[in-house]
């Protein structure tokens, strides 16, 4: 059974719920309307359709768009090694949706990273705590509006950070710039 | 005055003596046995590994001994990335070593941050310890490690640790002198009958 045919089931079952299965380069991705019933629709893609193994869960910060996340579940059934991208989309406002650790218990670190580094929350996880960074860091790092160079920030004994020199720092080299050919000196002289 | 004496001991000249400046003898003491706090953080200890394994063998420098903890240690070789989830546990870690210490900071990561220009990483290891000797590489070579170890002794060696150690004295009022035991108050030691 093809993961179009097990999409076409998940259409079946909830109806207008998941969007037409979309394929580009071999992959099937369907997305559902709803996050609050993302849970329920993973329950039945296990249970049913025999996707007993979640490969990733992970989100994207659509930012300057509405809804600003989405949320995409990789799955694959070990039984007919079928991959289906399941994806939905939870706005700025709510920022939480339902965990799935109850149907793959694979999801816990999983939601933990999301919720460290996006700050969307999981309705009903066991230990919704930050993976990578520690308790108290007051940002979520892979926000598009967040700097990569990171901010300032003190939990005094447990850790600081300071915002990194990305533009002048000692490795940076601006393409173009007077001093480019000494920081970066190239085995073949530029073209004249 | 310069501490640069150098060692001549010949035997038939001089019999069971030697001759030296007691700050030249320490420095020896100590530039020969610096046992390393392996603080091995990413890659960089697997060269820092290497350096210790019999091909490079650091234990010709009189670093073999690698003690997991920073009560027995000389030198800190902070190999690898120190992100800011670490960094106050690397310092913690520094401040529990015994005086006297040394850090070397091996490779970019550790020097500079490398090319970990984030929000996660300390941009070099020296912005919470003093540093003494940095190890350009991503990761350097074991004979970097060695390298930097060999001018470590050498800057070990130029140390004035006597004039260091009066400075280091609280001043105010001369100690009073210790009374002298007399053979009741050493019991442990066998007196002649």
């Amino acid at each position: 059974m093809s993961a179009r045919d097990l999409a076409q089931r998940l259409r079946t079952r909830f109806g207008d719920l998941i969007s037409e299965p979309v394929e580009f380069r071999g992959e099937i991705t369907v997305t559902l309307a709803d996050a609050e019933r993302v849970a329920e629709v993973c329950r039945f893609a296990r249970d049913e359709l025999g996707f007993d193994c979640l490969l990733d869960l992970t989100s994207v910060d659509n930012y300057g768009e509405e809804p600003r996340w989405t949320v995409v579940y990789e799955l694959y059934g070990l039984g007919h090694h079928a991959h289906l991208r399941l994806k939905t989309h939870v706005s700025e406002e709510i920022s939480e949706l339902p965990t799935v650790t109850g149907v793959w218990p694979a999801a816990d670190w999983h939601e933990r990273e999301v919720y460290d580094m996006m700050g969307i929350r999981f309705r009903g996880h066991p230990d919704l705590r930050r993976i990578l960074m520690w308790e108290g860091y007051p940002y979520f790092p892979l926000r598009k509006d967040f700097p990569l160079a990171g901010r300032p920030s003190e939990m005094p004994g447990v850790a600081f950070t300071e915002a990194a020199p990305l533009e002048g720092g000692p490795f940076v080299t601006a393409p173009g710039g007077r001093d480019a050919l000494e920081r970066e000196p190239r085995a073949r002289g530029p073209e004249r | 005055m310069s501490n640069s004496t150098v060692f001549g001991y010949d035997s038939k000249i001089e019999g069971d003596v030697v001759v030296t400046r007691l700050d030249a003898a320490l420095n020896w003491f100590r530039k020969n046995s610096l046992w390393p706090m392996p603080m091995g953080l990413a890659c960089c200890a697997i060269e820092l590994m290497a350096a210790g394994a019999s091909r490079y063998d650091i234990s010709r420098f009189g670093s073999e001994v690698m003690r997991f903890s920073p009560r027995q240690s000389d030198v800190m070789i902070v190999a690898g990335t120190v992100t800011y989830k670490m960094a106050l546990v690397v310092r913690r870690l520094y401040e529990q070593m015994a005086e006297p210490k040394w850090v070397i900071a091996m490779g970019a990561c550790a020097s500079t941050g490398g090319m970990y220009r984030s929000y996660a990483v300390l941009q070099g290891v020296d912005r919470i310890l003093p540093v003494d000797i940095y190890v350009a590489g991503c990761p350097p070579r074991p004979e970097a490690l060695l390298d930097a170890l060999l001018k470590l002794q050498a800057r070990v060696q130029r140390e004035p640790v006597l004039a260091t150690l009066k400075k280091s004295l609280p001043p105010g009022p001369p100690a009073p002198a210790l009374p002298t035991p007399g053979p009741a108050a050493r019991p442990e030691v066998l007196q002649p009958a």
